[in-house]
This record gives structure tokens, sequence and C-alpha cells, in this order.
């Protein structure tokens, strides 16, 4: 089939981000973008994306709202509980062995995941030896993971992930609650360096025992999904581990020899040998 | 969107789909020629127990969808919990974790609207029995775009807001009895 008006649009208004702002979408998966291009045209009270491309070219403010719809910012604290609580049983052992050690959590969005592993570091005793490195392309979303608020109707289903990750503190010993908000105690944030980073088009700045990128490859194509493994491949230490998201693998790269196996179920990886 | 025109089907079901896939899939050859991709409401705790179940019961291949999966015929590729299955062009899959639509994760209306864009003319969308409103944006959407839409005659149908939506919403679907979807759609699959 030959490509409509819409997907033409699409394709010049991604290429003009890209030139304009260097943030890259060109090679991520385009029916989600289709979706969200489409919401964002209704409620940003466009007709044409052409329109859009035109403003957002000539009017930077308009870029950080576009990007709210160009990335997905869905997330809770201890999302799949079971990954965490693999992480806690089978990951943490081996890390304690390390004098000091650095995490990457690539693509934190508002910061649920960054609280959760703070959290989880803490109760087995790590928290104070580690340096987490918390990483988006939004920017707003990495000002409210510094930030650390959540509104409180939320904290039930994160209370009932941290319990079944295996939690040994009560979630509610690291919030305080006013006004309808729960704001997370600093000290889980002491050791976190917030910035950004994109997996696109950023290059690798550390050496990680753990790297902890969930749910941010779904949304690229295979390629893109490829070069961010290598960046992972060449960030980890060895042996370091790699944690994706639930429907997320290695199988499809051109990195997964580099890789083995640590836990399949819960999607985490051990960097082999070199 | 590239390669060849080559048709899908796309079926969307809620409250009581289990009975009437397990009518409808069992009933299709195991050399189907055609993808079915399918969207079913399951709470996200209570894990798909369906793709098993169906699976032990079928001669066509049954499966989760994975990420930028092939779509290949003669597969049925379920939605898994809690995620979005969208058509990213007419050879592949892709899942996501945007919100929520219609208050529901996968969406009816998300997989069959991407099903449009990628497959045009080539669709066959079903909506089955449910009690709900997913999937008839989606349905009036493959209809526009030239496919072919089919709803489960209520007078049988265990759940009737669903077929009810999407009538109102594309009342040039066809009305059908299961049996007569499992007919039409072994025949429309029969290489
Ligand atoms: C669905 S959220 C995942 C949040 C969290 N990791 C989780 O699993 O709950 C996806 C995040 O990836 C970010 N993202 C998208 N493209 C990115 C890129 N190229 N590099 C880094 N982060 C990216 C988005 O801004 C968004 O915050």
């Amino acid at each position: 089939m030959s490509d409509t008006t819409e997907d033409i649009e699409i394709e010049l208004l991604l290429e003009a981000l890209f030139q304009r702002y260097h943030y890259d979408f060109r090679n991520y998966a385009r029916a989600s973008i289709k979706r969200r291009l489409a919401q964002a045209l209704t409620q940003l009270g466009f007709t044409t994306l052409s329109a859009l491309q035109d403003r957002v070219l000539h009017d930077p403010k308009m870029l950080p709202r576009l990007l709210d719809f160009l990335t997905v910012q869905v997330s809770e604290m201890f999302r799949d509980p079971s990954y965490f609580k693999a992480l806690r049983e089978k990951v943490l052992p081996h890390l304690s062995t390390y004098p000091s050690l650095r995490v990457w959590i690539a693509g934190c969005s508002t910061g649920e995941e960054v609280y959760s592993l703070a959290i989880l570091f803490k109760e087995e005793g790590l928290y104070d030896r580690t340096i987490f490195y918390a990483t988006d392309i939004n920017p707003d979303a990495l000002a409210a993971a510094e930030a650390g608020v959540y509104a409180v109707d939320r904290v039930r289903k994160f209370t009932e992930n941290h319990q079944r990750s295996g939690g040994k503190s009560s979630l509610s010993d690291h919030y305080t609650a006013a006004y309808g908000r729960a704001v997370f105690d600093s000290s889980l944030r002491n050791r976190v360096v917030f910035s950004d980073h994109s997996l696109v088009t950023d290059a690798v700045f550390a050496e990680m025992h753990l790297i902890s990128c969930r749910n941010v490859m779904i949304y690229f194509d295979r390629p893109l999904q490829d070069r961010a493994i290598g960046l992972f491949r060449e960030s980890l230490a060895r042996k370091g581990f790699l944690g994706l998201g639930s429907k997320e693998s290695l199988r499809f790269s051109t990195h997964a020899p580099a890789f083995a196996d640590f836990v399949p179920e819960d999607k985490i990886y051990q960097r082999r040998e070199p | 969107m590239t390669g060849e025109p080559r048709k899908v089907v796309v079926v969307g079901a809620s409250a009581g789909a289990v009975q009437a896939l397990l009518t409808i899939l069992p009933a299709l050859p195991a050399r189907f020629a055609l993808p079915v991709l399918v969207v079913v409401h399951i709470p996200p705790d209570r894990d798909n127990m369906l793709v098993p179940l169906l699976q032990s019961k079928c001669r066509i291949t049954v499966k989760e969808a994975e990420d930028k999966e092939p779509i290949e015929d003669g597969v049925v590729y379920f939605a898994p919990s809690d995620y979005h299955m969208l058509v990213e062009t007419n050879q592949s899959l892709a899942l996501s974790t945007d919100e929520a639509v219609n208050f529901s994760r996968p969406s009816i209306d998300v997989l069959f609207e991407s099903a449009a864009d990628a497959f045009g003319a080539e669709v066959v969308g079903v909506i089955l029995t449910g009690a709900n409103h997913d999937g008839a944006a989606g349905l009036r959407k493959i209809h526009a775009a030239g496919g072919m839409a089919i709803v489960q005659d209520r007078a049988e149908a265990y759940a009737t807001a669903m077929p009810d939506a999407a009538l109102r919403a594309c009342p040039a679907a066809r009305t059908m009895t299961i049996d007569a979807i499992t007919t039409y759609l072994t025949s429309l699959g029969a290489a």
C-alpha cells in the first residue's frame, strides 16, 4: 500500500524534530507514535500534522508539550513485583560482594522505578555504597522523578506491589502524606544522579553493575532496540546485570551472545565474560 | 506500510469471550490461510489462562503475541494481559504499555485501528460478546478503510453492550451468529 498523507506528515514531523531539536523518534515503533500524534492533534488543537510541525519548528515552547505525547509516561512503583523479588533474592546477593556499585535506570520516567530500586537497596543494606544514574529524554518526567511526589491514590497499588516484591519495610516508612500527595523521602535520592540521556542518540557514560531498562525499548523498532542493547553491553561491568520489561527480550538481538539468561522469567540477564 | 496485500482477521471480545472463542477457534483448520489477532479483556492479575486452554483445543497454532513479532498466516495471536497489541506494518506486531483506552489494556480499538492503518481494505473485523464499548470506534475505522465489519448477533451474545455499541458506531456491519461467523471465517481461510 502506498503511504497516506498522514504517513508522509508523520515522517516529515519526526524529521523536523530531529533536525531542529535533535530528538530522534524516526525509528520508534510507528503504530504507537501514530496513535499518540493523533491524540496530540486533537488535544493541542491542530487540524493537521503539518500545522503542528510548522508551530513546533518556530516555537520551542511547543516542544515539551509535544514530547509529552511522543513519550509514554506510564509507570508504577515495583511494577511487576516478581522482577523486584528476583533482583532482591538473586541479583543483590551477587552485587553485595562489591565495595561500591553503580546502577543505571534508563528511561526512568517520573521516577517510580528509581524509588523502588532505592528502597530495595536500602532494605538489603546496599544503598549507601551505590550511585544510581536515572536517565530519560523527557525533561518534565525527569523533574517529576527528582521531586518524588505522587498522588496518594496511587500509593495503595505501590504498597501492594512492594509487599509482593518481598518488601522488608513498610512503604509508608519512606514517604510522608500531605494534601493528597505522597512525598518520598529525600534520603532515597541523595545518591541518585538524574540526567538527560537518550538511548537513541547518546553514548555510554560509566561502567555499571546493574542496568534496569524497562518498557522503553518496546517503543523502538528492532534496529533501534539493538543499538540500545549495544550500549548496555558496552556499559556493563564483567558479570554485570541487565533487567528488561516483562515483554522485552534479547532474543532477537545481535548482542544476545554477549549475555547469559540469569532469571529468564523476569527478563534478567548477565553479561558474559568478554 | 510494506509488502503485498494480505488479509488479516481481527477479533475483539470481553464478557463471555471464552465460550465464544471456544466455538470459533477450534473449528478453524490447521492450515488456515490467514493470521488471526485477538484482544480479550482479562483482569491483569488473572494471567492468560485462555491461551493454554485454546492451544489444547485448537488445530490452528495459538500463541501470546511478542513484541515486534512477524505476523504469520495460520497463527492466532492473543494480546498479553496488561499490554496493547498493535499492528505495526502488515508484516509485524508491536506491544505497548500506553495508557488504557476505554478503561482497557489491551484495547480492541487500539488493535482494530492499527490493523486498518496497516492492512487497509484487507481487514476482517469481528466484535463478539462484551459488556463495554471497546472496539466500536475500531470497527467503524475498519469499515471506513474498506474492510469487512462483523458483529455477533445480540440475540445469542452473552453480553450485548459491545455488539450494540459496535453496530451503533458502524451500522453497515453485518450481524452474524457465532456459527455463521465460524463458517464465514473457515471459508475465507480455506487455502
Ligand atoms: C513507559 S515509560 C517506562 C518507565 C519505567 N521504566 C517503567 O517500566 O515503569 C518509558 C520511558 O522511556 C522514556 N524514553 C523514550 N525514549 C527514550 C530514549 N530514547 N532514551 C531514554 N529514555 C527514553 C520515556 O520518556 C518514558 O519516560
